[in-house]
């Protein structure tokens, strides 16, 4: 494997957990992937894990499946609560990765670098009560129900369905000529560039 | 139903006429309650059990269920309501043409149910006035059947000459808020699982 990127592995009950080190996780991850033997082609779920006891690091977990071999596989990376909170994305290996760290970035506040388009995904954009399944954050959110009840109603429903959030933009290609000079000339403007791959 | 006039012979009935418009306006209302649906719970299973042939609420005039707020005349919401949703449903209040009815069915709708959490409106009435509220957890198809039986009561008391009793348009304060902040956070006062955490904690 690489070298330096194993920070601990354990097998309990069948199942096998290994801890890899920050700094080496995405080629931990595409070695994973790619490498013969291995072919962990399926990104299951990415989540994160923050403890009762602060002392411990929150741990951000991916579930990793090989359809091929029938295998499985659960990859750990620890980030210290005192050091920033970020991780390397690893959307470039599989795109299913999106959506997933968006719901980690969140709920957790945990940032993934190179992720394409790190926005909420469950609370809407301008939610401004912090991470809600931090371990420091209360229950029933840190304003109160009236400040919520405001907030909330002053969001526009309609922002998050746009023309670019569909992507429609990336797909520009298949289109025909003149769905993507109707779609050019939108009411909502220019179609923005696709990202960067 | 009130007693509109007094048949004082077989030729002719006496009676105020503004209490024969209020029967006629309100049992036309009354009886052709046309639902707008706003299911997002475990209550619009029960919803669709009462709307289906068993319990029927076609046979009391809501056999045209409208998927378009325009539309309608009542709207029910059915389960739990986030914040994330709560200028949805406002919305579909406000484009819901006059005079329009909300009934809050199932307990979260109502009151946030065991949801006492950072993400769900503590009671729609905080968004959207309510007519009528149904109990349960889901309510069953006769409790709803109940709760619409409670709103043909009450349109049918409705007057349009007596302005106590007259349905007006409820403005929002300049905050958009539908009740006043101290009365929001009172009705979404801690209870159940939680009441051990405090907001600055």
């Amino acid at each position: 494997m690489i070298p330096g990127a194993l920070r601990e592995a354990v097998a309990r009950d069948g199942e096998h957990i290994v801890y890899v080190a920050r700094e080496r996780l995405l080629e931990a991850m595409q070695w994973l992937k790619e490498t013969p033997g291995q072919e962990f082609d399926y990104l299951v779920d990415v989540t994160a894990v923050e403890f009762r006891d602060r002392e411990r690091p929150i741990e951000v977990v991916y579930f990793l499946r090989s359809l091929q071999r029938r295998a499985d596989i659960r990859i750990k990376v620890e980030l210290q609560p005192s050091e920033e909170l970020s991780v390397d994305s690893v959307w470039s290996l599989w795109h299913g990765a999106d959506w997933l760290e968006r719901e980690v970035f969140d709920m957790f506040g945990i940032s993934f670098k190179g992720h394409p388009d790190l926005r909420r995904i469950l609370m809407w954009e301008t939610y401004a009560e912090g991470y809600p399944l931090r371990k420091s954050f209360p229950l029933r959110g840190r304003f109160s129900r009236a400040e919520q009840v405001r907030q909330a109603l002053n969001a526009n429903p309609e922002a998050h369905y746009s023309l670019e959030e569909l992507s429609i933009a990336e797909a520009g290609g298949d289109l025909p000529d003149d769905m993507r000079d109707r779609l050019r000339r939108g009411e909502r403007g220019v179609v923005p560039e696709p990202p960067n791959r | 139903m009130k007693r509109v006039g007094e048949v004082q012979s077989s030729n002719y009935l006496l009676a105020k006429f503004e209490n024969l418009v209020d029967w006629a306006v309100n049992s036309s209302r009354a009886n052709s309650l046309w639902p707008m649906p706003f299911g997002t719970a475990c209550c619009a299973i029960e919803f669709m059990a009462t709307a289906a042939s068993r319990f029927d609420f076609a046979r009391f005039g809501m056999e045209r269920q409208a998927f378009s707020p325009r539309q309608a005349d009542v709207l029910i919401c059915a389960g739990r309501l986030p914040f994330k949703l709560a200028p949805v449903i406002r919305r579909i209040y406000d484009q819901m043409p006059q005079p329009k009815w909300v009934i809050s069915m199932g307990a979260c709708a109502s009151t946030g149910g065991v949801f006492d959490n950072y993400a769900m409106v503590q009671g729609i009435d905080t968004i959207v006035p309510v007519d009528v509220y149904v109990p349960g957890c889901p309510p069953r198809p006769e409790g709803l059947l109940y709760g619409i039986l409670l709103l043909h009561k009450k349109i049918k008391g409705e007057s349009l000459f007596d302005a106590v009793k007259r349905r007006d348009e409820q403005p929002l304060d300049d905050k958009g808020l539908r009740l006043p902040p101290e009365t929001i956070d009172e009705i979404s006062e801690p209870f159940g699982n939680s009441v051990h955490q405090f907001r600055s904690s």
